[in-house]
């Protein structure tokens, strides 16, 4: 087997510690890499920068680490209903920056390309763009934003193959690709482990490069924030 | 008499170009689903990763992993594809998405939009929608056209945080469809049985006539 592939979540999590930039996948609870983000807090590790799109949400994914007290700060692009996260930037108690979205992922993009900064139209004009250097290209503003880069990302897998190539699923994929990117440690929690060449090469969404570590993790909660459906239609 | 929401939805539906790819954000505007027929050929974009979104599933069907940008449970139709946010950002900023059609606080008549933050009030959160108003071709805004403390939504300045600078180029409201031009508003239509000067007596910026 892969040295890449771990026993367990406590080992797929090794070397995390105090101070830890760690970015975490998922679109609320969506695509949450369930075992280890609730494994992080048995490491014991405090003071992290959680850099997440939402930072969990009823009191569930990330919003445990905001009431375990080990994050010191976040970067998110949305607070939402996450009362965690509401009460922490009233209190204090966390530092928040919110980033607009696809300025989030950008930031991540460019960092695991190599790339120190680049500019956007987005936030022109608005707060996001106070304090930050802006040009003009072909008579639009444009804003220079910065890489952002973490020590480790925790992101949900459909399926790995023990060199850490990874197919995600549906809409649970999200910022997963570029948080592995842009993260010195990749960790990656699977639904499903399978085997070397089990993947065509053409289908391969995340190429092993980019994931240091995998571990499999075969039941999740996966909880549905908002249930929407419509009607059966009537049997006729 | 004034529009209803559905009376809103199913005008703004009116508003878009058959074989279009349109974002709707959260709230009023994701109402104008409702009024999109297949034949339409439009194709909606969800900024958490969906184009070709389609309609809620039946009981029971529900995937916890395919949720739209309000975390609401959805369908993919045929033809729809999911990819991850990097792209779906390129979509949105690189001026694939035809048409988003946001909710929001304040709009200006010169186009200013505020939806994401009310000075001294709980802060959401930006998501999308700073992507979303800088980078879609066109943007129409869904809104009542005054606060349920009666001030009114459509301005002359935005006093609240900016979501983004001169983009807003159609508001429709309960008392009609309204164009940004500048200083003022130019009204495209009235809603049944209201008059330009009850418009007048609701909006913040002058209202030229149609």
């Amino acid at each position: 087997m892969s040295k890449k592939v771990k026993a367990n979540v406590a080992e797929a999590l090794e070397g995390m510690s105090d101070g830890a930039r760690v970015m975490v996948g998922g679109f609320g609870l969506c695509g949450n890499a369930e075992a280890l983000i609730a494994g992080v807090i048995d490491t014991g590790a405090k003071e992290l920068t959680l850099i997440s799109n939402n930072a969990g949400s009823m009191g569930k994914g990330l919003a445990r680490w905001l009431k375990a007290g080990i994050v010191r700060r976040v970067i998110c692009t949305y607070v939402g209903t996450n009362e965690d996260l509401h009460r922490a930037m009233a209190d204090g108690s966390i530092e928040v920056e919110i980033v607009p979205q696809g300025t989030f992922v950008e930031r991540m993009r460019a960092a695991g390309a190599g790339i120190p900064g680049f500019y956007t139209p987005t936030g022109v004009g608005t707060v996001v763009a106070e304090g930050k250097e802006t040009r003009d290209f072909e008579g639009r503003t444009y804003v220079l934003e910065r890489a952002l880069h973490a020590d480790f990302a925790l992101i949900r897998a459909h399926q790995a193959d023990p060199f850490g190539n990874v197919r995600f699923y549906r809409t649970a994929r999200n910022f997963a690709p570029a948080m592995a990117t842009a993260a010195r440690t990749t960790i990656v929690e699977c639904d499903h482990l399978v085997a070397l060449g089990a993947f065509d090469p053409d289908d391969v969404h995340l190429p092993g490069a980019f994931v240091k570590r995998v571990v499999h993790v075969p039941e999740h909660e996966d909880v549905i924030e908002f249930r929407t459906v419509r009607p059966l239609p009537e049997v006729q | 008499m004034p529009y209803s929401k559905d009376d809103i939805a199913k005008r703004a539906a009116a508003e878009i170009a058959d074989g279009s790819i349109v974002n709707l954000g959260i709230g009023l505007p994701t109402l104008v689903a409702d009024h999109l027929a297949p034949e339409r050929d439009v194709w909606l974009q969800s900024e958490n990763g969906i184009l070709g979104m389609g309609p809620f599933p039946y009981e029971g069907d529900e995937d916890p992993q395919i949720i739209n940008a309000g975390k609401q449970t959805v369908t993919i139709v045929p033809g729809g594809s999911t990819f991850d946010s990097a792209t779906s950002f390129a979509m949105i900023r690189g001026g694939h998405v035809d048409l988003s059609i946001l909710g929001a606080m304040q709009v200006a008549s010169n186009g200013d939009l505020a939806n994401w933050s009310i000075p001294g009030g709980r802060t959401m959160g930006i998501g999308g929608a700073m992507d979303l108003a800088a980078g879609s071709r066109r943007i129409l805004v869904l809104t009542t056209h005054t606060t349920k403390e009666g001030e009114p939504k459509l301005v002359a300045t935005c006093d609240y945080p900016l979501t983004a600078s001169k983009v807003v180029q159609r508001v429709i409201t309960e008392l009609g469809v309204f164009d940004c031009a500048g200083d003022r508003f130019r009204v495209v239509e009235l809603a049944p049985g209201v008059t330009l000067d009850e418009v007048r007596a609701q909006t913040g910026a002058p209202v030229e006539a149609a």
